[in-house]
């Protein structure tokens, strides 16, 4: 019986839960929106002093904060409590490609990221450190000038038929096709 | 109580992230090279049944518990906006493997790296902020 939640999931039972925890949030009266909480995070740190986009009230998004807690426990439940028992089957295409540019396909120990990028040691490299800062800053920059992440834009947005939406979803694939297929195998040779 | 709710919710939202694998960097790397139908197939199945979730609430005129609308606040139409700050945040997707809801999952996972890049995305928030009079809206 636990297999059923501990083994990797249907693409189908994945995609109606994540619309039913944006629904439970919808009818609890919030909006589903991760990337809102990194401008809460500045506003916390203090930002609102010399920014006026920062200078709003941020304790209305405690609730969200708390969201992105229990992401952080869900995370640690799922790999920790209830581990499925082999990483997930990448297509053997894309394992072949990240081959070729020096990445190694999911193994056990580095099961949902390449440890040539993310293993722990990397904290100590300087290219290691930017790599991570960057495409970091990228997130927090697009996601806010854009009003929004995979979560708002992609899943609420696109649920409401909303034209922005789409259009920050079309920005989401031209940015992301860019690096995946040009401006990540050049870092990667650097 | 609504303090454990929220904590809760998001609980199962990242072991949804997790179980689905969306927080895997693979799994984003193999959506942009269009080698599998995996990752178009949940956004897919939560935008449908999204979509029809929302028709319905509007249709039966559906409240929140707090007896206030549904939060389905329209965005106000522009397109260098979404179209710019899309295409940065793709960037920066396709390169992390993450975007904001997985970042958290991934520590969570104990991959403290990505620390540093949750680090990043704030400084990206702090800089927009900096920058957002000067920027096309």
């Amino acid at each position: 019986m636990l297999e059923l939640i501990s083994e990797p999931w249907h693409w189908s039972v994945s995609g109606f839960a994540i619309a039913t925890v944006m629904f439970v949030l919808l009818y609890a009266g919030k909006e589903f929106g991760v990337s809102g909480n990194l401008r809460t995070m500045c506003s916390i740190a203090g930002a609102g002093k010399n920014v006026e986009f920062f200078r709003f009230d941020w304790k209305a998004q405690r609730w969200n904060l708390l969201f992105i807690g229990g992401a952080v426990i869900g995370g640690w439940l799922a790999t920790s409590v209830l581990p499925a028992s082999a990483p997930a089957e990448v297509s053997t295409e894309t394992v072949s490609y990240l081959n070729s540019i020096g990445i190694d396909g999911p193994t056990a120990e580095s099961d949902f990221v390449p440890a040539e990028l993310f293993s722990t040691e990397k904290i100590f490299s300087l290219g290691g450190i930017l790599y991570a800062l960057i495409g970091g800053l990228l997130v927090g920059f697009g996601t806010r000038w854009a009003g929004g992440c995979t979560s708002g834009h992609a899943i609420s947005g696109l649920s409401n038929l909303q034209l922005p939406s789409l259009i920050a979803v079309i920005g989401f694939f031209i940015g992301g096709l860019l690096m995946s297929w040009f401006i990540l195998p050049f870092i990667l040779q650097l | 109580m609504r303090t454990l709710f929220y904590l809760f919710i998001g609980t199962v939202f990242g072991f949804i992230m997790t179980k689905s694998e969306a927080v895997s960097w693979f799994r984003i790397q193999e959506m942009f090279r269009f080698e599998s139908f995996h990752m178009y197939g949940i956004i897919g199945t939560a935008v449908v049944t999204g979509a029809l979730g929302v028709f319905l609430a509007k249709q039966l005129k559906i409240k929140a518990i707090t007896g206030d609308e549904l939060k389905l606040n329209p965005k106000n139409m522009s397109i260098p906006r979404y179209l710019f700050g899309g295409t940065i945040f793709g960037l920066g997707w396709a390169m992390t493997g993450a975007c904001p809801g997985p970042m958290f999952t991934l520590l969570g996972h104990g991959v403290w790296m990505i620390g540093i890049v949750i680090l990043g995305a704030v400084l990206g928030t702090y800089l927009y902020g900096v920058f957002r009079p000067k920027l096309p809206h």
